[in-house]
């Protein structure tokens, strides 16, 4: 049973590091705090369920059209909204109201456009049989959800680190002023970053009707904690930490749903708090107030 | 007469007069309660927020343990008097737990609060504290129930919110305060305890929302921790302080009565279009005017209290 849980704590580990990772590279890029992230992952789930009941789109498609669509619908919203947040007084702190703003507009609108019924996608579109790992016995749905996953971090680690355009994001993130003096676009690299973010909220979406059972237009807030636990356990602002945060937070999760169920759903509070208190910076982490 | 006077006989008195004779002219006690209740709540923000920068979006946290500290004395048989003071013991305590957020920065800060709010609402919410808490089968408080004492204690609760903030802007306290949240290093070096006068704006506003809190319990008697906890709560008292304007005595007052008014009058009955306006509403607000609405006198040199 041990044994199980860990396994399985893996998997969905490495999931909610999907789930955490979109919200870790907009705040590594631009110093906001998106309090819309988890409802953006509820839109992307809401994309696959209406793809497939509508066509029978199959979910690792859906995943494909949303990475798509979700960067570009992000690139103009970045214009929108980002640049003239960023010249207020106190941009990171004004961050968190307006983009609370902006998820009460998305809820309101799913809402609107939903109505507050469970969905769900059935779980043998992802395969009819449970698959075997280590002698252990998974959903179908999590290997595939743990798949993407690391298929998407493999993605970002490549794309920041072994691309020009990732390159630039990576100066945009360690100093953005000097890299503006460098004569580096930043307006361009962070659109694009913001674009990157809002997709692999939509992707970890596609397989949120599968993780949790089933998504309602009010999912998005406590998706958000699970995030946060996430990316401050890993790191807050380097995308790739959020891996190591991901893991520890599925493992210990599964561990606590196993041996003390009626207490689990504090677990990602207190980690939280545990982490911020012991590491502020995060387990591999850096920038404290020094004052 | 100082400024710090004729403020609090200007505005904080002819505030708390209106406020306890309204009974007498509408008879909706519940809302008026409400709007005494927020604007206790938006001051009490603005004392960490308005003064430090620290942005505790985990309020509803100091409020909910308020209303719980005031549920679980009274339901020992506490008089309420001693049970509002236990509900202020809770908050403060409450409060001392999480000093050490206070070395967080920014948006660490404000998460790490929220987070602890969360696991504050979990605890109490825990069918396995059923016995002290009542767990999530809610409370009911019907042998101390006192609507008119309960409001009386919410408006003196405000006006003594209101003359602290008085305070906080013309006295030294307030100056240091001020300086800190500007720059840290330089107030230090200046002679600014920082740590000590962060704690105290710290536990001067966890003291507040716990004792609003209290008033809260004894106001409505039954409730769940679902309504002490709930998430809007934070939210409302940070837009409120935010909409009117942050470190002044009027912004946080006039944001709860333009924007609460504006949600009495539109909102209950299709909450969704409400949430949808309400969103577009602090968008907006955030990008165009993030100093509140007080700023548009205070750019143009005209002192707002």
């Amino acid at each position: 049973m041990l044994y199980h849980a860990v396994l399985g704590g893996l998997v969905y580990g490495l999931y909610f590091t999907l789930v955490g990772l979109g919200l870790n590279l907009m705040f590594g890029v631009m110093r906001i705090v998106n309090l819309a992230h988890g409802d953006v992952i509820m839109l992307g789930a809401y994309a696959a369920w209406a793809l497939f009941t509508a066509w029978a789109v199959h979910p690792l498609l859906a995943a494909l059209a949303i990475l798509l669509a979700f960067t570009a619908i992000g690139i103009p919203v970045y214009y929108l909204i980002v640049p003239r947040l960023l010249r207020a007084r106190d941009a990171e702190m004004l961050s968190l109201i307006l983009f609370f703003g902006l998820q009460q507009i998305i809820e309101a609108a799913a809402t609107i456009a939903f109505g507050t019924t469970e969905r769900s996608i059935p779980g043998r579109v992802l395969g009819h049989h449970p698959v075997r790992i280590l002698g252990q016995v998974l959903p179908a749905a999590w290997v595939w959800a743990g798949a993407v996953s690391a298929v998407c971090v493999a993605a970002l680690y490549l794309y920041l680190y072994h691309s020009p355009p990732g390159m630039l994001t990576r100066a945009v993130m360690s100093n953005r002023e000097e890299a503006k003096a460098s004569g580096i676009d930043v307006d361009r690299v962070c659109s694009l970053a913001f674009g990157i973010a809002l997709a692999l909220a939509g992707i970890a979406g596609v397989f949120a009707p599968f993780m949790l059972g089933s998504v309602t237009p009010a999912i998005g807030p406590d998706l958000n904690i699970a995030a946060f636990a996430v990316i401050v356990i890993g790191t807050l602002g380097n995308p790739i930490g959020t891996v190591l945060g991901g893991i520890i937070y599925g493992v210990s999760l599964m561990l606590m749903q196993t041996f003390l169920s009626a207490w689990a759903n504090l677990l990602p509070n207190l980690l939280l708090i545990a982490v911020l208190l012991v590491r502020p910076s995060g387990l591999l982490g850096r920038r404290v107030r020094r004052a | 007469m100082g400024r710090g006077w004729r403020e609090l006989c200007l505005i904080v008195l002819p505030t708390v007069a209106i406020a306890a004779w309204a009974p007498n002219l509408y008879g909706n006690v519940l809302l008026l309660f409400n709007f005494v209740l927020y604007i206790t709540l938006a001051q009490g923000m603005n004392a960490i927020y308005g003064f430090t920068g620290y942005l505790p979006f985990g309020y509803v946290g100091f409020f909910g343990a308020g209303a719980y500290g005031f549920a679980i004395a009274a339901m020992a048989g506490v008089h309420p008097a001693a049970a509002l003071a236990v509900a202020g013991g809770a908050g403060i305590a409450l409060g001392l737990i999480l000093t050490p957020l206070l070395r967080l920065s920014g948006a660490y800060f404000a998460i790490a609060n929220l987070a602890a709010a969360q696991a504050v609402y979990q605890v109490v919410a825990n069918p396995a504290l059923a016995p002290i808490t009542k767990g999530p089968y809610g409370v009911s408080l019907s042998a101390v129930f006192a609507p008119r004492a309960s409001y009386l204690v919410a408006v003196a609760l405000m006006g003594a919110t209101m003359a602290a903030i008085v305070w906080l802007r013309n006295g030294r306290f307030g100056l240091a305060l001020m300086a800190l949240r500007d720059d840290p290093v330089s107030a230090a070096s200046a002679g600014v305890n920082i740590v000590r006068a962060r704690t105290i704006a710290w536990l001067l506003s966890a003291l507040v929302a716990s004792l609003a809190g209290g008033a809260f319990a004894w106001q409505i008697s039954v409730f769940y921790p679902e309504t002490a906890f709930d998430m809007s709560i934070s939210i409302f008292a940070i837009v409120f302080t935010l909409f009117g304007g942050a470190g002044t005595l009027l912004g946080p007052l006039i944001g709860v009565l333009l924007l609460y008014g504006v949600y009495n009058w539109i909102g209950i009955a299709v909450p969704q279009y409400f949430q949808l306006i309400y969103g577009a509403l602090i968008v907006v607000l955030v990008l165009f005017l993030p100093n509140g609405l007080v700023s548009l006198l205070t750019q143009r040199g005209i002192r707002v209290p």
